[in-house]
């Protein structure tokens, strides 16, 4: 086999680019043309198959998820990119009323094959309304579909999962993880849509982990090694989610902490604490690790403690192991 | 227009142009802590359009924000200190630099949602009406967020109360980094608007006299009862969409086009237009002094001002 490190940036653009040999596939975005648009994700995409089918955008995002939805149930099969995932708030009414209620409404007259694509961020700096993590608004909605991908081999595997889908799908990808590297095979590969992964096997305790706050799971694992058997899961969809890999580990571990990207109440690490405790008793209360009840300030002072750090978890697992 | 008056405008976008040239050295001193989007070039619409108003009237702003407060009246100390995450900033280090305000000058607020802050100018103003204050609201914002069905939303619904709303384009031709022209049908915003009555019209946005007048004349308008207005300024952003630098490498736009639009730079025009006659030699050096004394000690007022404490993050 031959070993192809991509970044996860580059495997987007790879998967995007493969995607595209279907003729039904479109991409459209704000600056989906421009070197620096959706950084840089596109512009393979754009070079080889021009504007027609890659296109660049006014700012109406509402109005543009409505048309994709359109074009999607007309037999196409849209990608809308979103350079943040804050900006999707537009598009709530198009996503939440339409594009996840006419399959159902239409007792399965209507598909939407729609994929929308976009990005969490948070550096220092960007503040209260560019860098937030709301994968568990969209997951909240039965009808829509929610991954995100902390590996270059996801990021391009559920992408192209995610637009051979026949319902709408919301690809949440972290700009933390950029400059990750990983073997991401040149052929095209889907990874199915609902699945977890263990991403570090042990017996103590799980973390099931999400998004970017995989890589301070596997930090954890790594650093406990000696201490603690830590076993890691990357939940990779939030909606549907994998019941099936996280029971299984918890009934061996009896010990849980789930680490989210986003916030604490009413979020992901909720519900799959819940799931966890309606299925099983476990030796320990769960824990979650996720952000604290504010709105993320644009001071980095203030960021020091706001976001899920390898720390923070190393000493949430070590309180439970105690 | 009086000398004094003119002398007046440029002073307000020599103020603009010196504070921003500053935050460009901080930059890359490691002082900032926040995005940063640059107004150099657009100075003549924010100048313009804030001599137009008075005190208590209001603005609101965008990502884009720099400018608007400052010519409003928003202090350069809690502007720096803003961005460098301190306790002195306006919001004390919370917003960042696309969220500046400051209640005692009138800048209400600035959102980077794109036209996410027009509605809230249209409360503003039906709010005074309903109050009987007699007040306008000035929304600011670029050219991209007429893409937005929120801003035409604010537009019908201002029309049809007649509301004390005046709606300033900073037409710069340039969403980030795609053209006008690739995101709507011309590049005439101002034109496509006199199906909805509201009043509407097309100023050079580099010439700071015409943007003063034309805004005058459409307060005159909302004040007397006539609603909102629509102000196009053309204008053009010389840096990079944000950040310190510029960016004709990126290659959506050519530096012939820049340089161009240098030439029209609205801070030279006003000096060409006052053929050194206010601005002599003596005032020019005396202007630069006084502002450069201000940069200073906002500087340092950044700089001394402490970082927040960790408590802070759970407070309001
Ligand atoms: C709703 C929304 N969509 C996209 C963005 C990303 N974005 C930030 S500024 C900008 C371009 C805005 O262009 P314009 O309104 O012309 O203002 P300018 O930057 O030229 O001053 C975009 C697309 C955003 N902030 N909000
Ligand atoms: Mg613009």
């Amino acid at each position: 086999m031959v070993d192809r490190q991509l970044t996860y940036v580059q495997a987007i653009a790879d998967g995007l680019v493969q995607a595209m040999e279907d003729p039904r596939v479109l991409l459209m975005g704000e600056g989906v043309d421009n070197i620096t648009g959706i950084y840089g994700t596109i512009l393979p995409s754009f070079k080889r198959f021009g504007p027609q089918r890659v296109i660049d955008t006014p700012l109406s995002e509402n109005g543009l998820t409505g048309i994709a939805i359109g074009a999607a149930m007309d037999g196409l099969r849209p990608v809308l990119f979103h350079q943040r995932n804050d900006f999707m708030l537009l598009t709530m009414d198009q996503l939440v009323n339409n594009a996840a209620k006419f399959r159902y409404i239409s007792a399965g007259v209507h598909k939407v094959p729609l994929t929308v694509v976009s990005f969490i961020a948070r550096k220092p700096g960007e503040g209260a309304q560019h860098s937030q993590s709301l994968q568990s608004l969209f997951a909240h909605i039965p009808g829509l579909k929610v991954v995100m991908p902390a590996t270059p081999y996801d990021a391009k595997g559920l992408l192209l999962s995610a637009i051979a889908d026949d319902d709408p799908v919301i690809v949440l990808y972290h700009r933390a993880l950029f400059e990750q590297k990983d073997h991401v095979p040149e052929e095209l590969y889907e990874i199915p849509l609902g699945q977890a992964r263990v991403a570090w096997v042990g017996s103590d305790i799980t973390i099931v982990a999400v998004s970017a706050v995989l890589q301070n799971a596997l930090e954890v694992a790594e650093q406990l090694e000696n201490e603690v058997s830590v076993e890691v899961i990357d939940l990779c969809s939030i909606r549907p989610l994998d019941s099936r890999v996280i029971l299984e580990s918890v009934a061996k571990t009896r010990r849980l902490i789930v680490a989210d990207t986003g916030w604490r109440s009413f979020g992901v690490s909720a519900e799959v604490i819940a799931l966890v405790c309606e299925n099983l008793y476990l030796d320990r209360k769960p824990q979650r690790i996720a952000l604290p009840e504010v709105p993320a300030p644009a001071t980095p002072y203030l960021l020091k403690n706001y976001h899920p750090s390898t720390e923070q978890i190393i000493e949430e697992v070590r309180a439970m192991m105690a | 227009m009086t000398e004094e008056l003119l002398s007046q405008f440029y002073r307000e976008m020599l103020r603009i142009r010196l504070a921003e040239e500053k935050l460009i050295e901080l930059w890359h001193a490691n002082e900032i802590r926040s995005l940063m989007h640059l107004s150099t070039g657009q100075e003549a619409v924010a100048v313009g359009v804030c001599q137009a108003l008075a005190e208590e009237d209001l603005i609101v702003s965008t990502h884009r924000c720099h400018a608007h407060y400052l010519a409003k009246g928003g202090s350069l100390k809690k502007m720096y200190a803003e961005l460098a995450g301190k306790v002195g900033g306006c919001s004390r280090g919370k917003g960042g630099s696309m969220h500046l305000f400051e209640p005692s000058a009138g800048v209400f607020l600035s959102l980077p949602i794109v036209a996410g802050s027009i509605p809230i100018a249209v409360g503003t103003a039906f709010s005074a009406q309903l109050k009987g204050i007699r007040r306008v609201t000035v929304a600011f914002f670029g050219d991209g967020a007429v893409e937005e069905g929120v801003f035409w939303e604010s537009l019908n619904f201002s029309q049809v109360h007649h509301l004390p709303v005046i709606f300033v384009c900073e037409n710069n031709l340039y969403a980030t980094h795609s053209h006008i022209i690739k995101r709507q049908p011309n590049d005439q915003i101002a034109s496509r608007l006199s199906g909805y009555g509201v009043y509407a019209e097309t100023v050079d946005g580099n010439d700071v006299e015409s943007v003063y007048e034309m805004t005058l004349k459409m307060i005159g308008r909302s004040l007397s009862g006539q609603g909102p207005s629509f102000l196009e300024a053309k204008t053009y952003r010389l840096k990079e969409h944000w950040g310190p630098g510029e960016d004709w490498h990126l290659g959506y736009r050519w530096e012939a086009e820049g340089d161009m639009w240098r030439k029209k730079c609205p801070l030279l025009r006003l000096s060409d237009r006052l053929g050194g006659a206010l601005i002599n030699q003596k005032n020019f050096a005396l202007m630069t002094e006084q502002i450069n004394a201000e940069i200073a000690e906002a500087v340092d007022f950044a700089k001394s001002s402490p970082e927040p404490e960790e408590k802070e993050l759970y407070q309001w």
